[in-house]
């Protein structure tokens, strides 16, 4: 929703907030800068600066939306390898969080700008090279996210039934077409343990407590739906490596898991739980997490049909079946750790294995039907980097950066680069990165968000001040973006998604969701998308 | 979105018409649709390069509807839903402050993971405005950080 703009604005301030004037203003100054910066500023006035995002998620969208706001010129096509856009806006954040989804709003914003061009449906890396799009870019920035999750390392993890990465279930029940043929088995008793601490494993406690009844009216896939309104699991474990002061979850995903009705939330040990005097002085985020965990739930254990727990100081060893049933899941076993005995509720204390008088490890066996994994998420090296000078960082899983979204080099073989501390890192010119990719896959959309501005505002800087950040030097590209990279894709076969497919794809599922009484009835496969334009 | 550092315009100034005392960077905005209402109450937004922007405003308008009309620099990722934490502002006098309704859980909730929190801390779609806050002023924190010393870890 915006307001009309007002009229009645002195100079000063049409210039700053209205738009136009400052606009010309900025132009103006581009083409009138001297010589040693003519490269850019070829750019800049005589033809459209032009920028392949990467991933069509939250940290594309931002950065885009800055990008087109702040540089007059730049012509951005966002690249993306489903049909359909917003990345872990649609397939990641919870179904029964519509209001976090508003910002798909904003999104649609940008992409309703002359130019912004959306690629979907083309897969960068494999189904098509990345060196196809650098001829005819003058900057490509990475937001495509993180594509796997981090394994646990344990034995049974890799069984094909009732243990689950907690990224493929919630893809699962997001309609994300990569795990549409998960179906989890939660049939085979009554509870569900997840390994992990973070928003994500709460994500996943609260689709497999919540009445199925309200989930109905949401997005959510319905075969999701049908597959939990049969589900028997009555007890979910969220278990920890270390204690309560470590946990990755933010307050508003424990206070609604705390909130469910009928749901019960088994108290924390007072042994575990850091004493009053420690809580009172922490810093107010975590005190008032603190405060809220060691608060509970007021729902009464005795009427409530299902129940939760934060188990803590444990690391997982291994998983077990049944003997008599091979085919279920009976427990998972761990060792205990303990914390740190001089200094136990220190937040960046280390926890360390407790050790039985007998020297042995102290273990526990937690019954488990159903095994979620939930450890964070991992970034991948997109195939083809290293032909564009990218020397992916496996060990972070992050593309290397200079803090500000600026790719930067390891072999010291591209630009030299002063930062703030005196030292000397080298970028790699016209390369940015933003969002998971670039910082790691944590926080929420808010930090995703100010990090990817962070990024737009350096390439815009970089075009104004620099005189060689630029993927070519002058006159070396086709300045043609995606008009450049088409007849390539269509070689290969591709059939690229533009805005307009997308919106059909929107409106049909729309259209299925009414029919259904939900927001939107999602198509769980890549066809089903492409049915819809191509009929 | 249009923001960015001020620059003077080379431009003749539009006519302007009320403020009889006015300076660069204040002066009266504020949406035409409120244009006829009676009830007018003030309030400054300071921005994050420290430019100061005073407006008019009717009772019942959020402090994020309020700085989206104007075009200042402040995010509504959620739509005003008040499940991020995006329009995060700080309220300038800690009395102005204490006379405002007590954030609710779920937005104290939300401004705890918010960049540069303060003691008076809010966010923008949560404060309605009403005639004990004329005379208001928030600073909208810097959105972009700066860079840190973490940022170079392990290169």
């Amino acid at each position: 929703m915006r307001l009309e703009r007002a009229s009645l604005v002195c100079a000063h301030c049409t210039a700053r907030i209205g738009g136009r004037p400052l606009l010309s203003a900025v132009r103006l100054s581009v083409s009138l800068w001297p010589s040693p910066r003519r490269l850019n500023s070829d750019v800049a006035s005589t033809r459209p600066f032009r920028v392949a995002i990467v991933g069509s998620g939250p940290a594309g969208f931002y950065a885009a939306s800055r990008l087109l706001a702040k540089q007059q010129s730049a012509v951005v096509d966002m690249y993306e390898k489903l049909p359909v856009p917003f990345g872990l806006a649609r397939y990641g954040v919870a179904p029964d969080h519509p209001e976090v989804k508003n910002c798909e709003e904003k999104f649609t914003e940008v992409a309703s700008s002359p130019r912004f061009n959306f690629v979907g449906n083309v897969d960068l890396g494999n189904d098509l090279p990345l060196s196809s799009l650098k001829p005819h870019y003058d900057a490509i920035l990475f937001a495509y996210g993180s594509s796997k999750d981090k394994e646990l390392g344990i034995p049974g993890e890799q069984a094909l039934r009732s243990v689950y990465s907690a990224r493929a279930f919630v893809g699962w029940y997001n309609g994300l077409p990569e795990h549409r043929d998960l179906e989890p088995d939660l049939t085979s008793g009554e509870d569900a343990v997840i390994v992990g601490q973070g928003n994500v494993a709460l994500d996943v406690a609260r689709i497999l407590l919540s009445d199925v009844d309200a989930l109905r009216s949401t997005d959510i896939a319905d075969y999701a739906l049908q597959t939990l309104s049969k589900s028997r699991i009555k007890r979910v474990r969220v278990v920890g490596r270390r204690g309560p002061l470590q946990v990755a979850f933010t307050i508003k995903e424990a206070r609604e898991l705390l909130k469910l009705p009928s749901v019960s939330f088994d108290p924390i040990p007072g042994n575990i739980m850091p004493p009053e005097s420690v809580i009172s002085a922490l810093p107010r985020a975590q005190k008032r997490l603190m405060q809220l965990l060691a608060k509970g739930s007021t729902n009464d254990p005795k009427t409530a049909t299902k129940s939760w727990s934060l188990d803590f100081l444990l690391a997982p060893e291994c998983l077990h079946w049944s003997p008599m049933y091979p085919y279920h899941l009976s427990h998972a076993k761990f060792s205990r750790n303990e914390l740190d005995p001089s200094d136990p509720y220190n937040p960046s204390s280390k926890v360390s294995p407790k050790l039985m008088s007998s020297g042995k490890r102290a273990q526990v066996n937690i019954p488990a039907s159903v095994f979620f994994r939930s450890v964070g998420y991992k970034s991948l090296p997109l195939p083809g980097l290293e032909d564009l000078g990218i020397q992916f960082d496996a060990n972070r899983g992050v593309i290397p950066n200079d803090g500000f979204g600026r790719v930067t080099s390891l072999s010291n073989s591209g630009e030299p680069q002063q930062l703030p501390d005196g030292s000397l890192i080298s970028t790699v010119p016209g390369l940015y990165c933003a969002g998971w990719v670039k910082r790691g896959p944590t926080g929420v959309i808010a930090s995703t968000m100010t990090d990817a501005f962070t990024t737009a505002d350096a390439i815009v800087r970089d075009l104004a001040d620099s005189h060689n950040s630029l993927l070519h030097a002058p006159g070396q590209s086709s300045g043609l973006g995606w008009d450049g990279v088409r007849d390539e894709a269509e070689a290969r076969g591709l059939r690229a998604t533009s805005w307009q497919d997308w919106e059909r794809i929107d409106a049909a599922e729309r259209e299925c969701g009414q029919k259904k009484g939900k927001v939107r009835d999602k198509f769980g496969r890549v066809q089903e998308m492409l049915d819809v334009i191509l009929k | 979105m249009a923001g960015g550092n001020p620059v003077q315009s080379a431009q003749n100034p539009p006519a302007v018409v009320a403020s009889p005392a006015l300076v660069h960077g204040v002066c009266t905005v504020f949406p035409r649709s409120h244009y006829t209402a009676e009830a007018r109450i003030n309030v400054s937004f300071i921005d994050k390069d420290g430019t100061r922007i005073d407006l008019q405003v009717a009772e019942g308008d959020n402090l994020l509807d309020i700085a989206q009309a104007n075009d200042l620099e402040m995010e509504g990722a959620c739509g005003g839903s008040c499940a991020c934490s995006t329009c995060h502002v700080v309220v300038e006098d800690p009395d102005m402050f204490d006379k405002m309704e007590e954030p609710s859980d779920d937005e104290n909730d939300m401004l705890d993971l918010a960049f540069g929190l303060t003691e008076t801390s809010r966010l923008g779609c949560q404060v309605l405005m009403n005639k004990e806050l004329d005379g208001l002023v928030v600073r909208l924190p810097a959105m972009t950080r700066n860079l840190q010393a973490s940022d170079f870890e392990g290169k």
